[in-house]
């Protein structure tokens, strides 16, 4: 399989008028092969979201990104904002968490579907609005022809996710990165889109990065899994093997932790995540 | 792409809805309330009168007949044109009115539209960027607000031949910041929505994104603001014209008339308070005017405009 996306020692630093920060990100790396999932796991805080920001290139100051990401060759750490640009949306697509507010609200989701397409990839503007529809149709839009003139507070949650999906998935890209794309969505949605972000990775070929903290999420999208803790990537690997056979301790007490057992977060420290309970790992499989 | 499954949502189809929308909604909202409903239909008369009239009473306005010198109003002796009286050299003061309202209106729109614009992209630029441009923008902005801006306007049209195109420039240039502060202010808010985010992600550039993206969304604002500054700017010409630095001769505008006047003010009040009657009525029209264009463009304010059941108290 070739490698799609290569990071490298991964360093995200935010500063601060008092000196820098504790690092979002210290030292990640990760590779992903073309049409693989990869879902990257934690907690809040983690460093996962900066992460997936870091691979687009949006990381602004006072953020400041180190290491390298190679993306199909390309370097994009420190990159002029050309090549960025390139990669964006065609490259790498993403869909953000907040699908609520993802749209502009004063352009109908077909204006913004199509804005992209005409200025992208170069198409008419009827070819542009008729490649829309069928990007609706593609996400699941019911009556995508009509409801391509629709504007964003017509549509429900779920749906506007859908079209996020739609716009993020647009230009073709070789990897898309979701982040946290279904947790401000209820249970029987978040179902619709992982089966519809499964499919679209099916079909087209496209890699993706799932960003999640829900370990029932992971299993349903991903192949591969990459737990962080604390800005650092704690454990790496298939995701039956990670989730029946932990081997960093953090894993164990993330793969445990469930209401109940709770204890507090202070347990957690940097590095001396303790095992305790590591008998009673959660049997996800 | 046909293994991608329906959405599992159910799908709410909007009924047809006999209710307005749009700009229906905003004319039926205008006949709910009086007041915006009076100051729209002032405004609006004083715009045809503004384009319609003054070539054709141009000469007959600046005819001077010293024998009608401070003619008393309300009489029909002398002809329509004389209804409101003579001023001190005997012009007709209705067509002297008529000639200063296609002068005050010019230079007020014209100074807040330029200025709207300018301080609108200005304060985009300024917001959306951010660092060491939004940190010059800023300071200047600063700058100009420290400068009481009629003292401003005294010293440039004093340097500076006073005229029309004078006025207008020192006139916008003073109330840029207006909508510089406004417009960045709301540009720093937007900035951080995810939907500006989402366009970044598609690689769009930070012009597109300003163009499209911010601005649609800050003109409601900036019309508003610039609905209210309409009146200040009116007042603040009238005022430059009062002192004698605005328009000159043959030109006309309500501050010069009222400054023509002033001295007959014990036996000929007309010459004065005709035009200073027409300030204040145009100035409060646009004041009015623009409080309700706020209220009418923002959906949280839409209970204003229902109408009590049953003869209840009623809102605004």
């Amino acid at each position: 399989m070739t490698t799609l996306l290569e990071v490298e020692d991964l360093r995200v630093e935010f500063l601060t008028d008092a000196g820098p920060a504790r690092p979002a990100v210290n030292g990640v790396d990760l590779r992903l092969g073309a049409g693989e999932t990869l879902a990257l796991l934690g907690e809040s805080g983690s460093g996962k979201s900066v992460t997936s920001r870091a691979l687009m290139g949006l990381v602004d100051f006072p953020g400041v990104v180190r290491g390298s990401i190679r993306f199909d060759g390309t370097e994009l750490v420190d990159a002029p904002d050309r090549t960025l640009r390139r990669v964006r949306g065609t490259g790498i697509g993403m869909v953000f968490q907040d699908s609520l507010d993802s749209l502009n609200p004063v352009y109908t989701v077909g204006a913004q579907l199509t804005e992209a397409l005409q200025v992208r990839m170069g198409m008419t503007r009827a070819d542009a609005r008729s490649r829309s529809v069928e990007l609706l149709e593609a996400v699941g839009i019911v009556d995508a022809e009509q409801r391509v003139d629709a504007y964003p507070h017509q549509f429900s949650g779920g749906m506007r996710q859908r079209v996020c999906i739609a716009m993020a998935v647009a230009l073709r890209p070789r990897l898309l990165i979701a982040d946290e794309p279904t947790t401000a969505l209820d249970v029987t949605v978040q179902a619709g889109i992982l089966r519809l972000l499964r499919g679209l990775t099916e079909d087209t070929g496209m890699a993706m990065v799932f960003v999640t903290h829900d370990l029932a999420v992971a299993k349903q999208v991903a192949e591969r899994v990459m737990v962080m803790f604390d800005g650092r990537a704690v454990e790496e690997g298939s995701i039956g093997n990670v989730f029946a056979a932990p081997s960093h301790p953090y894993t164990r007490r993330l793969l445990s932790a469930h209401p109940g057992r709770a204890r507090h977060w202070r347990d957690l420290t940097k590095g001396e995540a303790r095992d305790d309970d590591g008998e009673e790992t959660h049997r996800a499989g | 792409m046909s293994s991608v499954p329906a959405a599992s949502e159910l799908e709410v189809v909007p009924a047809a809805d006999p209710r307005p929308t749009g700009g229906r909604l905003t004319v039926h909202r205008l006949l709910r309330s009086p007041s915006a409903l009076l100051s729209a239909s002032w405004l609006a008369f004083l715009v045809v009168v503004a384009v319609a009239l003054p070539p054709f009473v141009e000469t007959a306005a600046n005819r001077q007949d010293l024998s009608l010198r401070l003619l008393p109003p309300f009489s029909l002796d002398e002809g329509f044109a004389f209804v409101l009286g003579a001023d001190s050299l005997g012009r007709p003061e209705l067509l002297q009115l008529v000639m200063g309202t296609r002068s005050s209106l010019l230079v007020a729109v014209t100074a807040v539209a330029a200025a709207a614009v300018v301080g609108m992209a200005l304060g985009l630029v300024s917001g959306y960027f951010g660092g060491w441009v939004d940190e010059i923008l800023m300071r200047i902005a600063d700058v100009m607000h420290t400068i009481p801006s009629l003292l401003l306007a005294l010293a440039v049209l004093y340097v500076l031949q006073p005229s029309v195109g004078n006025l207008v420039i020192v006139l916008a240039v003073t109330r840029v910041p207006v909508y510089l502060r406004t417009a960045r202010a709301e540009a720093l808010a937007l900035r951080e929505r995810v939907f500006v985010e989402s366009s970044r992600a598609v690689g769009a550039r930070d012009w597109r994104i300003i163009r499209t993206d911010l601005a649609p969304l800050v003109v409601p604002t900036i019309r508003t603001v610039a609905m209210l500054e309409l009146a200040s700017v009116l007042l603040a010409a009238a005022g430059l014209s009062f002192l004698g630095i605005g328009l000159q001769r043959p030109d006309v505008d309500w501050g010069m008339m009222v400054a023509d006047g002033r001295a007959y003010l014990a036996s000929a009040w007309w010459v004065t308070v005709l035009p200073g009657v027409a300030i204040v009525l145009t100035a409060l029209a646009a004041n009015l005017l623009s409080n309700w264009l706020r209220a009418a463009e923002d959906p949280a304010q839409a209970a204003r405009f229902v109408r009590r059941p049953r003869g209840g108290r009623r809102a605004a």
